[in-house]
């Protein structure tokens, strides 16, 4: 990994279009700590995250090319190996009404706050809830991303050669829920292909609006034992998935109303019988955001999901396996007020399923000590059934630190 | 006592000297401020200074586009060059007269774009003791504007308009501008809270001559009450340099265009 970002590193600052172009170098350097405030890890340990990590950015650019390169060092006290990773890494190119992008790559569609309708590239899970910084909550795909703006609407196809998935909290370190813990024998298979994505946009009536289609897979494993009645073996999988969506946001009285739907095809299981599978799904998103006072703002959401196929599923459903409801409800409240000419910013994000009590709590509080040196505290504290998605962390609540040093 | 009427006279002039109204200076004002040219650009260097004299510094390029005559619509563009923690962040407002702004922002570390609330235009802008108003101005209507008399900024004859807010949403009671005779710039302002007391001095620093147009290009903004300042240095401005409507769309907030905002 290392000599790989290392080689990708000189070729980029060979690369012909850098003799005549702009180069900036720049970076931080940053200490992250997040530790249990409730029991200890299911290795023993008592911290979620504890890492030294230094990033390198290399951004240049030359007539119509950019090159942009992010390259993370970093050292981590808890056992894993190495951490250093090429963030991002890409090449730009930019004409008059279209362009392109080729290379590691962050994607982010839709409107949600940490709740994903429309937003179908990988994400990671792990990142979030050990309080790291949020923009490791997103992890980069490998993919040309083609850009055209006729004047009718703009569109945007990202074709990936192959499938990333996203992070989900390590077992070492977060206590997941496992139906069938006696099952040591296990294996991923990851998808053989990539995955194609479209997203058209454009104004309507004052209001931005776009329609959203994915052709790919489910990022987070789903898992198949190999007998149901005396399993010797679990393979985890990613099942074929196709997304249909759509998007408007605007404003709305005093604020910024979003609305944001999306149908979720499990191609793989389209009558919603395999169990393992996870059902189609339709899933709903109303959000509202307001500034009350200054430098506050306040913003809620309602989400949905929608199971397609119940009945299938119920039927399905091999015994003590847990339920779910047909819809799940979730409510989420977000709160921002920002202190001493915004370089103190309080933050406090919350939401709960009335569907099955799920829920999560982050606090955070971030500090501008100068323009180059930041902090921030904060804590995550879950709760919930021991099966829900928030539910099976409330024994990993932790508090976390986060400094950085801007270079 | 023969002369009485000369003295008549002479008590009518300051009032027969306004030929315009404080509606008309303001408007005119307006004009001159913030909407010169077709379009607008600046590298913006902002000092946020505290009373105890701790320097922050924002930099970034503003671009500006007139949609149409002076007083009607604009559209804004901001880059983001400083702090690092807000590097390559870019902003833009289509702002209407008589009706809320529509804002968006582009959070880079997670590469999305969000549309944000905007009612609040009293808000701070990033952080420094301009507003989001300061900035990009204020609606005429929503304030009562009175010449209240001539005055001088240094050796520039002025007048001086009181301009007192219609509605109660204002964070200041009343506000005194210093608008240049001639050139119409708004020379100093100072605001005044809802209880009389002074709160905040705007100043002119540096008036140049930008491509023939007069142009404010070092301004600063105190807060009285605080001690907290602001001082904002305009450099490279540019008017008329053809800035296309399409900059200010969805897909250069994203990857702004170079030559736009270096």
């Amino acid at each position: 990994m290392m000599s790989r970002l290392a080689a990708l590193c000189f070729v980029l600052l060979l690369a012909p279009p850098a003799a005549r172009a702009e180069v900036a170098l720049s970076g931080f350097l940053q200490q992250n700590t997040a530790a249990n405030t409730v029991a200890a890890n299911p290795d023993g340990r008592h911290y979620k995250w504890l890492e030294e990590r230094a990033q390198l950015k290399l951004d240049a650019s030359g007539g119509a090319w950019r090159l942009l390169a992010k390259g993370d060092f970093s050292y981590d006290h808890l056992g894993r190996q190495d951490q250093s990773e090429l963030r991002e890494g890409y090449v730009d190119y930019t004409a008059g009404n279209w362009d392109m992008r080729i290379g590691r790559q962050v994607i982010t569609w839709g409107l949600g706050d940490l709740v994903f309708v429309n937003d179908v590239f990988p994400k990671d899970h792990e990142a979030l809830f050990a309080g790291r910084p949020l923009e490791y909550l997103k992890r980069g795909v490998d993919a040309v991303k083609l850009g055209a703006y006729p004047e009718f609407a703009n569109f945007e196809l990202v074709l990936s050669p192959g499938f990333r998935e996203s992070r989900i909290p390590d077992a070492n370190r977060f206590h997941l829920y496992d139906p069938m813990p006696a099952v040591m024998n296990r294996e991923t298979i990851k998808p053989g292909q990539g995955d194609v994505g479209l997203r058209i946009y454009r104004d309507v009536a004052g209001y931005d609006a776009a329609l959203y289609l994915y052709r790919g897979f489910q990022r987070t494993p789903s898992m198949r034992p190999d007998s149901m009645t005396a399993p010797t073996k679990i393979s985890y999988f990613y099942p074929q998935l196709s997304v249909y969506g759509a998007s408007v946001s605007g404003r709305a009285g005093d604020g910024v109303l979003s609305l944001e739907a999306a149908y979720y095809d499990s191609r793989q299981d389209r009558s919603g019988s395999d169990f393992t599978v996870p059902n189609s799904q339709t899933r709903l998103l109303a959000g509202y955001q307001i500034q009350p006072a200054e430098d506050l703002s306040l913003a809620f959401q309602y989400y949905a999901e929608i199971m397609q196929d119940y009945g299938a599923y119920l039927a399905a459903l091999p015994a003590g396996f847990p339920v779910e409801k047909r819809w799940n409800h979730t409510v989420t409240a977000r709160l921002t007020q920002f202190f001493r000419h915004q370089t103190l910013r309080l933050s406090a994000y919350a939401s709960y399923n009335a569907s099955n009590g799920d829920r999560f709590v982050n606090p955070e509080l971030r500090y501008s000590f100068t323009d180059k040196v930041w902090g921030a505290i904060g804590a995550n504290v879950f709760g919930g059934k021991p099966w829900g998605q928030f539910g099976q962390l409330s024994h990993d609540d932790n508090v976390y630190l986060q400094v950085r040093f801007n270079f | 006592m023969k002369r009485w009427w000369i003295w008549i006279i002479a008590g009518l002039l300051p009032l027969q000297a306004f030929a315009l109204t404080g509606e008309e200076v303001m408007k005119k004002s307006q004009a001159a401020f913030l909407y010169p040219g077709t379009d607008f650009k600046a590298r913006v260097v902002m000092k946020l200074i505290n009373k105890g004299g701790q320097e922050r510094v924002r930099e970034l390029t503003m671009l500006r586009k007139n949609m149409g005559e002076a007083g009607g619509e604009q559209k804004y563009f901001m880059y983001f060059f400083r702090p690092a923690d807000v590097k390559d962040m870019s902003f833009m407002t289509y702002k209407y007269p008589a009706k809320d702004d529509d804002r968006w922002l582009f959070i880079p570390a997670i590469n999305m774009v969000k549309r944000i609330a905007a009612q609040d235009k009293r808000s701070s802008f990033v952080g420094s003791d301009f507003t989001y108003e300061d900035v990009s101005g204020r609606d005429l209507e929503d304030d009562n504007h009175v010449i209240e008399r001539e005055g001088k900024v240094g050796n520039r004859d002025c007048y001086v308009v009181k301009s007192t807010p219609k509605g109660t949403d204002a964070d200041f009671g009343y506000k005194l501008t210093w608008v240049d005779t001639s050139t119409f710039l708004p020379l100093k302002e100072e605001q005044f809270d809802k209880k009389g007391a002074p709160y905040k001095v705007f100043t002119a620093d540096e008036v140049a001559d930008v491509q023939g147009i007069p142009t404010v290009v070092k301004r600063s903004m105190k807060n009285l009450q605080t001690g907290h300042r602001t001082e904002v240095a305009y450099l490279n401005t540019g008017y008329n340099l053809g800035i296309e409507d399409s900059l200010f769309s969805e897909r250069f907030l994203r990857q702004p265009l170079r030559k736009w905002v270096e």
